[in-house]
């Protein structure tokens, strides 16, 4: 799906001199702090989260990945 | 005969559609602040143009979990009319009132001048008054009014004559020159141009005034 940001973007990187951006995509980054009593309740709730507020599936792809943090809890 | 007029914080255009309803086409509204819930009484329910909760995560994302909405959505699904114009067509989508999308213009330009469009009422009780074929000019004024959806749900939508309103010549990138469109039971439409400021000859034409004028007869 056409990115009329990125693609824009994309021209700038040329215009500045950097030649060769074959292709430039602009999306959203959404960090957020969830209290759940377990890891699959947090993951289901992120779910959800991820899926009918977050990010408009209908446009939007949406990937959801937990991360082990060594020393932290999780 | 009342029409409700859906109010959300960075609703722009309410007082518009309140002046066209009240003063061109002559029917009584009713402000309806976004944490109302009581739809009683009402004949319609517009949902205006503007830039609801700042537009923040999405286009109409946020609106969509307003109070007032929860109740315009058992109203719509029972069959009661709404019309959603410019920011109140992103909030349909995003209801799930109207399938697809609206994203930024593929220009990147917010556009703010007429709009020819190609009107195909089909059982769209709102477009009544115009017939099949018709050519009108009706204001677009919008930054993300490019309409997408997958190219099958398109064909779809064309099928049951759902896609009422075209760009004559296409702003924005519409799929499929997508101006506006109806529900499958004709009382929802979603539309991106104005037809709250074409009411008055010396404001913008008289091309919207059948569209609201529908609610009268």
């Amino acid at each position: 799906m056409l990115d009329p940001a990125g693609e824009a973007t994309r021209a700038a990187a040329a215009r500045l001199g950097v030649q060769g951006v074959r292709s430039l995509r602009i999306g959203k980054a959404i960090e957020l702090e969830l209290e759940a009593p377990d890891q699959s309740t947090a993951q289901s709730q992120l779910e959800l989260l991820s899926d009918r507020l977050l990010a408009n599936p209908v446009i939007e792809n949406w990937h959801l990945e937990l991360l082990d943090l060594a020393g932290e809890q999780q | 005969m009342t029409i409700g007029i859906v109010v959300f914080p960075g609703s722009n255009c309410d007082r518009d559609v309140r002046w066209a309803l009240e003063g061109c086409v002559g029917l009584p509204t009713r402000f309806l602040w976004h944490e109302e819930r009581d739809l009683s009484g009402l004949e319609a329910v517009v949902i205006p143009g503007g830039f609801s909760y700042g537009d923040y995560l999405r286009c109409g994302a946020i609106a969509r979990f307003a109070p007032v909405l929860e109740s315009v959505l058992e109203y719509a699904e029972a069959g009661g009319a709404v019309l959603g114009i410019c920011n109140g067509f992103q909030v349909l989508t995003e209801m799930g009132l109207l399938p697809g999308a609206l994203t930024r213009n593929a220009r990147l330009h917010f556009l703010c001048e007429p709009a020819r469009l190609s009107v195909a009422p089909g059982n769209c009780q709102w477009l009544k008054g115009y017939s099949d074929g018709e050519a009108i000019v009706l204001p677009i004024a919008h930054g993300e009014g490019r309409y997408q959806c997958e190219s099958e749900q398109l064909a779809a939508l064309e099928a049951n004559g759902q896609v009422v309103l075209r760009y004559a010549s296409n702003p924005n990138g519409s799929i499929g020159d997508v101006a506006g469109l109806t529900n499958p039971g004709g009382n929802v439409l979603g539309l991106m141009p104005h037809p709250e400021r074409a009411c008055d000859p010396l404001t913008g034409g008289l091309d919207g005034m059948r569209l609201l004028a529908s609610l009268r007869n």
